[in-house]
């Protein structure tokens, strides 16, 4: 492909007119980038980057994929929102995606997606996402960069601390970041305190189409933030931050910002493993929605579970301890040998380390400070190894490098530090433009981290880009950190606002991109895999129209007999069988979107038309020099006065 | 997948050179960004004007994975499994009876060597770019262009022994 590009070039004899393209307005961090920036966040044309990101889309409700060190965005996958660009809860096929106990839900909030690891590194077959809003979590499979599994989670009051996966990928978790009466029911609000209740659930990652509540342990009415699971020797616990833990139900800004410390919640779910093998816990009824889009059939399906197993912590002792932690912690962090687990006291100065060792050693010398309805507390000083004090504010996120270093974002002073794990001691720190929330390093939650580079997820984009009105773009910063000093080499803009990411290596998933769905593997139900077949065929009102789609033209184009209150479905599938030949597909007046349809693949619009004429549908999608061609009519009667249905192509 | 607007680039590829010059120290950035044609695996015709001479068809091998083929007695038995691939990768395209999107196969092998066709069939991305005969066809189907059904080897040879009973 280069050699080709050469070769056209030298053809046609590019010479030399040079064109210098630094427009004007040096930029106001200018003097922050390197002067070699430019050259090493340079992807050259045809180039690949070196890393995909996945972006959470948080309001969005989507995750994008975006290149590292380019900043480049691929793709934005549908996860949680409908998207009519690519007929995401709009076909036939994807509206059960959404369903939940609630009912279809076109949006979520997507905080923190999370790749799947073995042996604790990112190893490239899924991402997994939370819904906050109305509680899921969602796994996206990197073959084919599509949402395939989404889970509603009961007695969750918003599923912040999610998914954050154990080191073979056994389970994701899910953590309520408000508490709820469990079971739900009307009460005062101001009986909150001491009857809601938070449920921690742990979800199996590894069985796609089977993702399960293994159990859920109900925990004390705080707010559960953010969590990760051990790796290495810590492997088997999973740690949750808390906030809240004054219970407050009302102007929670202050009120809940009393205690100067709040917990990590450490859960020992290989514990749990073995209460649930005796048989000791609860089967809570329960009403939550399983959905998963078959590859195969190319369709989804919704089943409504009814009950999820729970586990007491009263009743099961050695399952959840609490570690005190200033004040409010965000992120908790568990560093590439598991030893240590960082606390992010947001509304504190300094860091706060505790040891596994240590915490290990607490527990078995039971060095209790009471307890927290029953939950044992450790001892700060039994359990905590060392305080990051750096000067700066506000700290949320900590991710590593694979040099011993760790890379925290503080919000308030608007600042990564970089610090020495072990001595704790500063080493370095940049200033995001503006306000940084989360940061990532490729890797860097997980055994192997790629330290070289690492992106800011600011919260402020202020005058950072072109302004477009009030609404601006959320603003990313790029460093490089593979010397010694932090590097600030790039500001890009996100979609929507990402709360969290992922990154990894590209060598890990660009092998197994699917470039096509093979028609010899294509079982959706109404798939029409040969232009000889395609057909209309009536059932009362609803007309089922088997169409095909190629090169460019539809089979059938024209079709007549169609009557005002029919209820037409296209289900279209593209016979294409080459990479990135997808088409198009809508009609007009049809109330929902387009139909975006890979190569090998079936999807279905569903077209009530609403008035008689001679309707018109394409190809949405620009496919050949013949696009422009790749078209056909409708012909609607009036109700009872359609006609004789009819098919055709080329007569 | 933006293919019309390929020639168009290809003609007003320009003669232009930017140079963007980030900080400007050492070897840095003097990258020059050429404007790019976005080739990708497309294929691209050419904007030179069709040429009248495809030479001699019967000796052109075209471009492709297959080099060479011994044409032994007709197998029905792959002719039978070829016939039934035709029917299901192609005739959205191709009809035995007319000229469709593309040209009929009937009599193909009167027209082309057999390993023309099978790399017509494998390869037709880099046939329409390159090989005068396969750009050709192009031209007389209206810009269509043969579509890469991902065939493998052994289906294409199938197909070739379904169209040599054409
Ligand atoms: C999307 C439409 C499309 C599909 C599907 C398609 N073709 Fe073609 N084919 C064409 C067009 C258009 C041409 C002529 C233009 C060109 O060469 O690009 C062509 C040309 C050819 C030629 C050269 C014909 C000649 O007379 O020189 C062969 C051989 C061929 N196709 C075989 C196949 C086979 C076998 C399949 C199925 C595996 C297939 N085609 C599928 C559109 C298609
Ligand atoms: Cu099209």
């Amino acid at each position: 492909m280069k050699s080709l590009k050469i070769s056209i070039a030298a053809l046609i004899g590019i010479s030399g007119l040079f064109i210098g393209c630094q427009s004007g307005g040096q930029k106001k961090a200018a003097s922050a980038t390197g002067s070699d920036a430019a050259s090493s966040v340079y992807v050259a044309p045809g180039e690949y980057d070196e890393f995909y990101a996945f972006m959470s889309g948080g309001f969005s409700g989507q995750l994008s994929v975006q290149g590292l060190p380019s900043g480049r965005v691929f793709k934005v996958i549908p996860v949680f929102s409908v998207d009519a660009e690519k007929g995401y809860g709009f076909n036939e096929e994807t509206k059960p995606m959404l369903n939940t106990s609630h009912g279809f839900i076109p949006w979520d909030d997507a905080h923190h997606p999370e790749l799947s690891q073995t042996d604790g590194v990112p190893d490239g077959r899924w991402c997994f996402i939370n819904g906050n809003n109305t509680p899921r979590v969602a796994r996206i499979d990197l073959k084919t960069f599509e949402t395939t599994e989404i889970l509603e989670l009961p007695n969750s009051g918003g599923n912040h601390s999610s998914p954050f996966i154990t080191e073979n990928s056994e389970y994701i978790v899910a953590g309520t970041r408000f508490s709820v009466p469990i079971p739900q029911r009307n009460m005062p609000i101001n009986l909150a305190k001491g009857n809601f209740k938070g449920a921690l659930s742990f979800i199996t990652a590894n069985e796609p189409g089977n993702m399960t509540i293994k159990f859920q342990i109900l925990v004390p009415g705080f707010d559960y933030d953010l969590a990760h699971s051990g790796k290495g020797k810590s492997h088997g616990w999973t740690f949750f931050t808390t906030y809240n833990t004054e219970e407050a139900h009302t102007l929670k800004e202050a009120y809940a910002s009393q205690n100067d410390k709040d917990y990590i919640a450490a859960v020992n779910w290989k514990k749990a493993e073995e209460y649930l093998a005796a048989g000791n816990f609860t089967e809570m009824p329960a009403e939550y929605a399983h959905n998963y889009y078959d590859e195969r059939t190319q369709s989804a399906t919704s089943s409504m579970l009814k009950t999820v197993k729970v586990l007491d912590p009263a009743k099961c002792p050695g399952l959840i301890y609490y570690m005190p932690c200033p004040k409010s912690p965000h992120g908790i962090d568990v560093n590439p040998t598991g030893d240590y687990i960082v606390g992010a006291g947001k509304l504190s100065a300094d860091l706060t380390v505790h040891s596994f060792d240590k915490m290990i050693a607490a527990i078995e010398g039971k060095q209790f400070d009471g307890d927290a309805y029953g939950i044992p507390v450790l001892k700060f000083d039994a359990v905590n190894i060392g305080t990051v004090s750096s000067g700066g504010l506000g700290p949320l996120h900590t991710e590593f490098d694979d040099k011993g270093n760790a890379y925290t974002s503080f919000f308030i002073s608007s600042e990564v530090v970089k610090w020495k794990v072990g001595t704790w001691e500063v080493l370095d720190r940049v200033p995001c433009y503006y306000s940084v929330g989360h940061l990532m390093i490729p890797g860097g939650d997980s055994k192997k981290p790629w330290g070289k580079y690492m992106v800011a997820m600011n919260k402020i984009t202020k005058d950072r880009y072109l302004p477009t009105g009030p609404e601006m773009c959320h603003s990313a910063q790029l460093y490089d950190i593979s010397g010694e000093k932090m590097k600030l080499i790039l500001d890009f803009p996100t979609m929507g606002e990402p709360h969290y990411a992922q990154g990894i290596h590209a060598d890990v998933v660009k092998p197994n991109s699917q470039k096509i769905y093979r028609l010899d593997e294509n079982e959706h139900p109404f798939a029409c895999k040969k232009e000889s077949e395609a057909r209309v065929e009536r059932d009362g009102k609803d007309v089922h129209v088997y169409m095909t789609m190629i090169r460019s033209h539809f089979a059938p184009d024209n079709i007549s007999g169609l009557e005002v209150g029919d209820r037409v479905y296209f289900h279209v599938t593209n016979l294409e069988q080459d990479w990135d030949t997808p088409h198009g597909f809508s009609v007009l007046g049809a109330n929902n979107s387009e139909l975006l349809i890979m190569p090998g693949q079936t999807e279905t619009l569903v077209w009530e038309p609403k008035k008689e004429g001679v309707w018109p549908f394409y190809c949405t999608d620009f496919c050949s020099a013949l696009h422009q061609e790749m078209q056909g009519y409708l012909g609607v009667g009036a109700k009872g006065q359609g006609g004789e249905l009819k098919w055709s192509l080329g007569d | 997948m933006k293919r019309l607007i390929l020639p168009v680039a290809i003609l007003c590829v320009g003669f232009i050179y930017t140079s963007c010059g980030g900080g400007g120290s050492t070897e840095a950035p003097k990258e020059e960004k050429k404007v790019q044609m976005n080739m990708g695996s497309d294929p691209a015709p050419s904007a030179e004007a069709p040429s009248a001479d495809v030479g001699d068809p019967m000796t052109n091998l075209g471009i492709g994975p297959v080099k060479s083929i011994e044409l032994a007695a007709i197998d029905q038995g792959m002719v039978a499994e070829g016939k039934k691939l035709f029917e299901e990768y192609c005739t959205a395209c191709h009809k035995v009876d007319k000229k469709f999107i593309g040209p009929s196969p009937a009599g193909i092998m009167e027209r082309r060597t057999p390993e023309w066709v099978m790399n017509m069939i494998l390869n037709p991305e880099e046939m329409i770019q390159k090989d005068p005969l396969a750009k050709q066809v192009m031209m007389e189907s209206n810009m269509a262009v043969m579509a890469n059904q991902n065939m493998t080897e052994d289906q294409a040879r199938k197909i070739l022994e379904y169209f040599r009973t054409l």
